[in-house]
């Protein structure tokens, strides 16, 4: 074998291989193959040239090896390959890793907080709340290491003020309450953990009961008397009655600083507004997947009617799992990126009606009604996992408060996300063991 | 990608306009480079044209995702995960959906085992047009017996074409895997801190994709990320530990949330596709229903926060069903249209007798009805009405969907109610409260139709035809 073979010693090798067939094909001086086949190959004709090319460079590897080149690594490193011969195990290994350090820098864009909102007064600010619950402050994406969060995310579980129609799984757990919205505003308050109470209307639709607005106000008394936690007001989601509902509720919550729900540009939201700022209520500005919209109406709320900025909470829609979710994961993502970055109309806090999620056929259906399916299993357990994920979902997302339904969804979801906002503590898991884990 | 406007892939392109790419011009094919709709391969004289190439192989490099790509298993059913470009979907749409893996382990019956893949790979709901279904078999080493966990992995190849992932800190048993399984390209699970050298020789001796496990220690990940890459082992996934609960589990979506933002930032060390391991779960809850409902909270964390493969446990439907579609709503892209267009559209083959619906022209919304109607075999009119591409129950309470955008909607399609027999609109339940609206609006009869369309086959077995 010799040292000191040269390039021209590549002819003599090549001689031996059935390359002169091969038209087209040079090897020039910088061992760079010139293909031109000139009107494209036919598979068989690529197939012989890759061949030929193949043994012509495995020759030019072995010179390269007699040079003492490591040949091998290069053609891992270059085909993500090995060479035809195996390592002897050991006789390849990499000696030692590399140092590295891991670092990565922090959203300096991320300069604009989120406004703080706060709902409930307590006796020292003239009412009756026990505590307050303070929404937003945000400076950064919720959970990320950027900034802490301020503020923890809150629950307000839904209350009706006449019975409903709701999934079963809801359902059993209001039974004994459905025909009294104080003792419903209590069970869930007591047994479910709520942080807040929404207190809806939907009697008041005129295609319903039309029940008068101080009628429906009577029920808004009540339930404050029935619970000490902060308190959101809903109307029925009609346009022309709402407006009048929420008029009369404000009135007699004076002094409670509830969320009036709600602002939407579909309905008179200067009246909403109004019924806000003349008794000390915080609004909510809702508005349908639409981050334009968004910005309108709360433009609207602050410059035409006056609203505080720290007495505005947006609703920018939820879409259930399965049924728009990515449009209202993105449209929230989007508003409160572009909050964080200092568009002044989108500083808000949010709030997410994740009750939605039950209108999902998966999370109260007893069967996929395509008998393509496989099997949905039993729907129980379905339906508060619907919730959860819808809810978690927008929470990160930047999501600050949740209206929800179903105790489960209630108590996993304020569990991962007080997890997630770094508040509970549990016994650490060698996670090291995974895989043989017997479960 | 290094650029991100059409005219920076212009110049790398041969700006003759010849069309073989089937635009119309050079400069509309760049847009669909930065886009992602094509790929440089696409401009078919770039390719095939000697003096174009310099200008392909910069392109390429310039094109390429910031997270590499990597592929596990072959043929049809291979996996590619990774290939992202951004942090956040609007800013493009994230690519490579989160790849699901569920376990099986080597110390199963067989019956046991065959029965679970099978479970596995059968598993599909129907969402939009298409199956939501599974994609790989994690097979975990629990005896650490090299020739069990080669008789377990042989089993499951035996019974499923879904690639592989394979389990085990022991490079013994990896081997014992490797030799039955190379051809079929599975993942490497995993090397770590003491057995990272053997490991990395196993993946380059049989030319397969390997993670690379370093427990809340991203110093350590990135090392050894990038001493495989600098030896030749590019097919890299990153491991940084699933802490399942507590403080944990936030320093867990931190990881994340760290690597993924330094990858799409430029640091090609890390830009590598990271697992999520949600079965951990299973080692902090012992009742079934509770792992389930936490693994699929961790999972659902991380399919919305850079997550590009996981390995559960769970085959519950109640777990699985929440996991496709939380996976489907990450990884839909941003860009496709929010809706159909407004029209009539006839279900199967409708005469005069057959029902007409009305529904919304969400996208969302009318494929579920269509798919309602068209797998229970419902001859039927259904029309999409222009709500802005709002959902029915939205729709009606923000006034998108009124009776005069319904007799709107059958109007400008051309619909003739005249030549229906029974000259009956069905609205959807949600939409009830238009009904007085619409018999004045249209002077047609209507009648309610169910809350949810799942509903509509029994609806008309019921109700239709009407009653006269």
């Amino acid at each position: 074998m010799s040292n000191k073979m040269k390039l021209s010693g590549l002819t003599d090798i090549l001689k031996d291989l059935d390359v002169q067939s091969l038209e087209g094909v040079t090897i020039e001086g910088d061992i760079e193959l010139d293909i031109s086949g000139g009107g494209g190959l036919n598979p068989a004709m690529a197939y012989a040239l890759g061949h030929e090319a193949a043994q012509i460079s495995m020759h030019v590897a072995n010179i390269a090896r007699m040079l003492g080149y490591p040949v091998d690594q290069l053609f891992a490193a270059s085909m993500g390959g090995v060479p035809q011969q195996a390592p002897v195990a050991g006789a390849s290994r990499i000696p030692e890793l590399l140092p590295a350090k891991f670092d990565v820098s922090k959203m300096s864009e991320w300069a604009t907080p989120i406004q703080e909102v706060t709902l409930g007064a307590t006796s020292a600010d003239g009412g009756s709340r026990k505590n307050t619950v303070t929404l937003g402050g945000e400076n950064a994406l919720p959970y990320y290491f950027d900034a802490e969060m301020p503020h923890r995310n809150y629950v307000t579980m839904d209350v009706f003020d006449m019975p409903i129609s709701m999934a079963k799984s809801v359902k059993e757990n209001y039974g004994d309450v459905i025909n009294d919205p104080a003792d419903w505003a209590k069970k869930v308050v007591k047994d479910f953990n709520a942080d807040m109470v929404t207190i809806h209307l939907i009697s008041t639709d005129p295609l319903i009961d039309d029940t008068p607005a101080r009628e429906a106000a009577k029920v808004v008394e009540d339930v404050l008397q029935a619970v000490k936690v902060p308190i959101v007001i809903g109307g029925s989601g009609n346009p022309k009655k709402d407006p009048e509902v929420l008029e009369k509720a404000a009135e007699v919550a004076e002094g409670e600083r509830v969320l009036l729900a709600s602002a939407s540009l579909n309905l008179d939201y200067e009246r909403v507004a109004k019924a806000a700022t003349d008794h000390g209520h915080a609004v909510l500005s809702w508005t349908q997947l639409e981050i334009n919209a968004q910005k309108e109406l709360n433009r609207k709320l602050m410059k035409q009617c006056n609203v505080p900025r720290d007495s505005i909470v947006m609703d920018p829609t939820t879409a259930a799992l399965g049924y728009g979710l990515d449009y209202a994961y993105t449209n929230m993502e989007r508003i409160r990126l572009a909050g964080l970055m200092g568009d002044d109309e989108l500083t808000f806090p949010m709030s997410s009606g994740t009750t939605n999620a039950w209108g999902a056929r998966e999370s109260w259906m007893k069967e996929s009604p395509l008998k393509q399916d496989s099997d949905w299993g039993p729907r129980e357990y379905r339906g508060p996992i619907w919730e959860i994920v819808t809810g978690l979902t927008l929470s990160l997302a930047g999501n600050d408060m949740f209206m929800m339904m179903h105790p489960t969804s209630v108590q996993v979801l304020k569990e991962i996300t007080q997890t997630l906002y770094g508040s509970i503590e549990a016994e650490e898991i060698d996670i090291t063991k995974w895989i043989g884990a017997e479960v | 990608m290094k650029i991100n406007s059409p005219l920076e892939a212009y110049k790398f392109l041969p700006g003759t306009n010849c069309g073989e790419c089937g635009e119309t011009s050079c400069m509309a094919f760049a847009s669909h480079l930065i886009d992602r709709s094509l790929q440089a391969t696409d401009c078919i004289p770039l390719i095939e044209e000697k003096k174009y190439k310099k200008k392909y192989d910069e392109l390429v490099t310039l094109l390429a995702p910031e997270i590499r790509e990597v592929v596990i298993g072959v043929g049809d059913n291979a996996i590619s995960i990774g290939g992202d470009d951004v942090l956040h979907r609007h800013k493009l749409t994230f690519f490579n959906k989160t790849a699901l893996a569920y376990d099986v382990w080597d110390t199963m019956e067989e019956a046991d085992l065959v029965e679970r893949v099978n479970k596995i790979q059968d598993f599909k709901k129907f969402y939009v047009g298409d199956y939501l279904t599974l994609d790989m078999i994690a097979v975990r080493s629990v005896s650490n017996d090299p020739e069990k966990f080669a008789a377990t992995v042989k089993k499951v190849m035996e019974t499923t074409d879904f690639p592989m992932v394979l389990c085990s800190f022991e490079p013994a048993v990896l081997r014992a895997g490797l030799e039955v399984a190379a051809e079929k390209r599975p993942l490497l699970y995993a090397a770590n801190k003491d057995n990272w050298q053997e490991v990395a020789a196993l993946a380059q001796e049989f030319n397969v994709p390997v993670t690379v496990f370093a427990p809340n220690d991203l110093d350590l990940l990135k090392s050894m990320a990038k001493t495989f890459a600098d030896n030749g082992i590019e097919d890299v996934v990153l491991d940084p530990g699933t802490f399942p609960t507590g403080k944990g589990l936030k320093t867990t979506l931190n990881n994340f949330l760290k690597i993924r933002r330094a990858g799409i930032n430029g640091d090609r060390d890390i830009a590598f596709p990271i697992m999520a391991v949600p079965f951990t779960a299973w080692m902090a809850h012992d009742d079934e229903v509770s792992a389930s409902y936490w693994e699929t909270v961790v999972a659902s964390i991380f399919t919305v926060k850079y997550g590009d493969i996981m390995i559960m446990h769970s085959i519950e439907p109640y777990a699985l069903m929440p996991q496709l579609h939380i996976r489907d709503t990450m990884y839909t892209d941003p860009r496709k249209p929010v809706t159909v267009d407004p029209a009539v559209y006839e279900i199967g083959s409708p005469t005069a007798d057959s029902p007409l619906l009305v529904t919304t022209n969400f996208a969302l919304t009318y494929y579920t009805v269509e798919s309602d109607l068209s797998s229970n075999g419902v001859d039927c009119y259904l029309t999409a009405i222009d709500t802005d591409g709002i959902g029915v129950e939205a729709a009606v309470a923000g006034g998108q969907l009124t009776a005069a955008k319904i007799k709107k909607g059958l109007d400008d399609a051309g619909f003739d109610m005249g030549k229906l027999t029974h000259k009956v609109i069905v609205l959807p339940g949600l939409a009830a409260r238009l009904q007085g609206d619409v018999e004045d609006e249209t002077g047609a009869g209507v009648m309610i139709g169910p809350a949810d369309s799942g509903r509509l086959p029994g609806w008309m077995e019921q109700n239709w035809p009407p009653q006269k």
